[in-house]
């Protein structure tokens, strides 16, 4: 793998008046959490080879303020919200990619009644129409014939009837796209949503994460994919629980194609 | 004077029956009309298409095909076999005797009611089965803790009633020695018909009078029994699935009353000091945050409570339950309809003016532990039948939790604090966001 990334910032590139096509918010999970960082950094690395126009906000982002707004906290949501839209708003700011279904449904949903109006798409979907123009080619590559399986993530899945961009991926790694019983609009959570992830669960005879990461590993997969920095988290901690860290990996879509790629 | 009795009758037991559901019906509408006002008027053809699918197409129903199937059955049952009732209306009130026969052809109204028996058959079958897998199955979703005491017992008082009333209305037919007599439309009947040879030429009259009584009172008093009971959907989910969200489900409302404020705080110009201008409605602060009862809920929330009718499907797809969490989605619906038939007939029993009970819908009936348990998965809204929205609650009791009385759990308060402090979940450096393309 390579590792020279090329990372713009939006002022870098508004100091010599220049405007790109995208902004790529990178999200907290994506900026400071280390399993996370790599999926950042495989998803920039697609973007370099695809030569995209794209820029980050760098320490000019900070939280949505979704997990605030899901633990009921609308003042701190909405302070965050209003600061963010004005710095999105300066820059003119058109397109937004992000790593993150939670930021990106809040970018996508909330943001629009406070000021903040932009076509925001998941990197997912991004990435989909990378493939359907023509910017990126993809093979299987080392996933050829692998059984993987796509975990939805709820903000992505039911809560913006996202289904079948991450899908439509996987199949092009030539890699068998098999389903857990409950998938697409009855996938079951990872148990991160709504700032659990951010607290001890409630008391209750198991976690979320093991529930999910048993009905993954039923269908013997190789590889677990996610689209989702915090469901990547808890399927990760689910297949160390159940011992199975040796035969199943847990990977982005993003990872999956710069991997197959050799980024 | 005396052969217009059982006309009498008639037209006092139908306004008795029409006229105790009325009055119900306004006290349901006054209860609903209790919630915060919302307007809804936004893309009504989709509003119409989504009550056309959803509603009258049953199409979230049959997403589990067993109970979906079974259920259409007893629906298009219920619908088909109450053009019934219109000729049994027609007959009691004109004292005639199947006037469908004097203004239809024979062979086509036989067909009419040839439809109905076998639908009354397919219906009796269904029910059983329901009855089954309450009772003798014992499926999990009918078993959980809020499906104890009366919930239960309803659900089985909905069942017999349906039993009984497909029994009254083939017995009527199979005793209808006229209608026998036409041998068009008793294809079930006919079978029926034999037990009662031998039996004298009046009483198999009475019994037949005997039937068609019950069947009409049976379908008053069904009718009746509907404000008391989870089967209200039979009505509601029509306008329940019309007002239903039609946002994307990830979307959650923003509170106005915050944005306010949060423009206030945001604006150099505002005068912090400044007292809000006399009768100015729009500055007003509200009068709480979110939400600690029903009053505090929007009407199409309260609308929700009374279209439940506790399949459980939201509770078996719902995370925290599936683990073991007390959070069940079906018995946030409950509560908040138990709470609100208890603020109801609070008014009622003080001339129409709510007496304070020192209860309330947060800590009475559903408990911080179950709305911190919520993962806002929208798996709940998703199962739905009927477009329910069982998170929409979740959410604004835990605002009122937090801006009210700052009872986040405490590592929910520290996650808050990072955010306000340095703009992320976590104790990093704003500063530090871009070190990851420094890192290897």
């Amino acid at each position: 793998m390579s590792n020279t990334i090329h990372v713009p910032t939006m002022a870098s590139l508004f100091a010599e008046g220049k405007q790109p096509e995208v902004l790529f918010w990178v999200g907290c999970a994506g900026s400071f959490d280390d399993r996370a960082k790599k999926i950042t950094k495989a998803f920039v690395k697609i973007l370099n080879k695809a030569n995209v126009s794209f820029a980050v906000l760098g320490t000019e982002e900070s939280c949505t303020g979704d997990p605030a707004k899901r633990s009921g906290n609308e003042f701190l949501f909405q302070m965050q919200a209003v600061t963010n839209i004005e710095v999105l708003n300066a820059y003119d700011v058109k397109k937004i990619v992000t790593t993150c279904p939670h930021c990106f449904n809040t970018l996508k949903n909330e943001y629009p009644g406070l000021g903040g109006t932009y076509e925001v798409v998941h990197h997912t979907q991004f990435l989909k129409d990378l493939l359907d123009t023509g910017k990126i080619t993809i093979e299987g590559g080392k996933f050829t014939g692998k059984r993987i399986t796509f975990h939805d993530p709820c903000y992505l899945g039911r809560a913006n009837n996202v289904y079948e961009a991450p899908r439509d991926l996987i199949r092009k790694l030539d890699a068998e796209l098999v389903e857990m019983k409950s998938c697409k609009s009855r996938g079951l959570c990872c148990g991160a949503g709504g700032a659990q992830m951010f607290k001890e669960a409630e008391k209750g005879d198991k976690e979320v994460n093991i529930e999910r990461t048993e009905q993954a590993i039923e269908v013997q997969p190789d590889i677990i994919a996610a689209g989702c920095p915090f469901c990547n988290t808890m399927m990760t901690d689910g297949v160390k629980g159940k011992e199975k860290e040796n035969t199943i990996a847990v990977m982005d879509i993003a990872e999956l194609i710069a991997n197959a790629d050799d980024l | 004077m005396m052969e217009y009795l059982p006309q009498v009758l008639f037209i006092v037991l139908l306004t008795a029956g029409i006229g105790y559901f009325a009055i119900n019906v306004k006290k349901l509408a006054r209860n609903i009309q209790l919630g915060k006002a919302v307007v809804i008027n936004d893309n009504k053809p989709q509003r119409w298409t989504n009550m056309f699918k959803i509603a009258f197409g049953q199409t979230k129903m049959v997403v589990r095909p067993v109970s979906g199937f079974l259920h259409f059955i007893v629906y298009v049952g219920f619908i088909i076999i109450n053009i019934e009732v219109l000729e049994i209306i027609i007959d009691g009130i004109f004292g005639t005797h199947r006037i469908g026969l004097s203004v239809l052809p024979v062979g086509v109204y036989g067909f009419l009611i040839g439809t109905f028996e076998i639908l009354a058959v397919l219906v009796l079958v269904a029910v059983i089965i329901f009855w089954i897998r309450r009772n003798v199955i014992k499926l999990k979703r009918f078993l959980s803790a809020e499906m104890t005491g009366w919930p239960k017992n309803d659900a089985n008082i909905i069942l017999y009633f349906e039993v009984v009333l497909m029994c009254l209305f083939l017995m009527m037919n199979a005793t209808d020695t006229s209608f026998q007599n036409l041998n068009s439309g008793n294809v079930v009947s006919q079978f029926i018909a034999p037990l009662f040879n031998g039996v004298s030429e009046t009483t198999l009259h009475t019994i037949e009078r005997g039937a068609w009584w019950l069947h009409i009172a049976g379908i008053l008093a069904f009718l009746n029994y509907l404000y008391f009971s989870k089967h209200l959907h039979i009505l509601l989910a029509f306008p329940n699935t019309y007002y239903g969200k039609l946002i994307p489900k990830g979307q959650l409302l923003n509170n106005e009353a915050v944005t306010k404020e949060v423009k206030l705080m945001m604006d150099p110009s505002v005068d912090p000091f400044a007292a809000p201008a006399e009768g100015d409605a729009a500055a007003a602060v509200p009068d709480k945050f979110g939400a600690s009862d029903v009053t505090d809920l929007t009407w199409v929330q309260l609308l929700n409570a009374y279209t439940c009718t506790e399949c459980g499907r939201c509770t078996s797809e719902c995370p925290a339950n599936q683990t073991g969490k007390k959070l069940s989605p079906r018995k946030i619906m409950m509560d908040t309809r138990d709470r609100l038939e208890e603020v109801g007939k609070n008014i009622d029993a003080n001339k129409g003016t709510f007496v304070p009970d020192g209860k309330q819908l947060l800590g009475d009936y559903i408990t911080n532990e179950e709305l911190w348990a919520c993962t806002t998965c929208n798996a709940c809204v998703e199962a739905c039948p009927v477009s329910i929205d069982p998170l929409s609650i979740i959410m604004n009791m835990r605002q009122y939790l937090v801006m009210e009385q700052s009872a986040a759990p405490s590592d929910l308060n520290n996650m808050m604090g990072n955010i306000e402090n340095n703009g992320a979940p976590w104790p990093f450096n704003q500063q530090d966001r871009l070190n990851w393309t420094n890192e290897s």
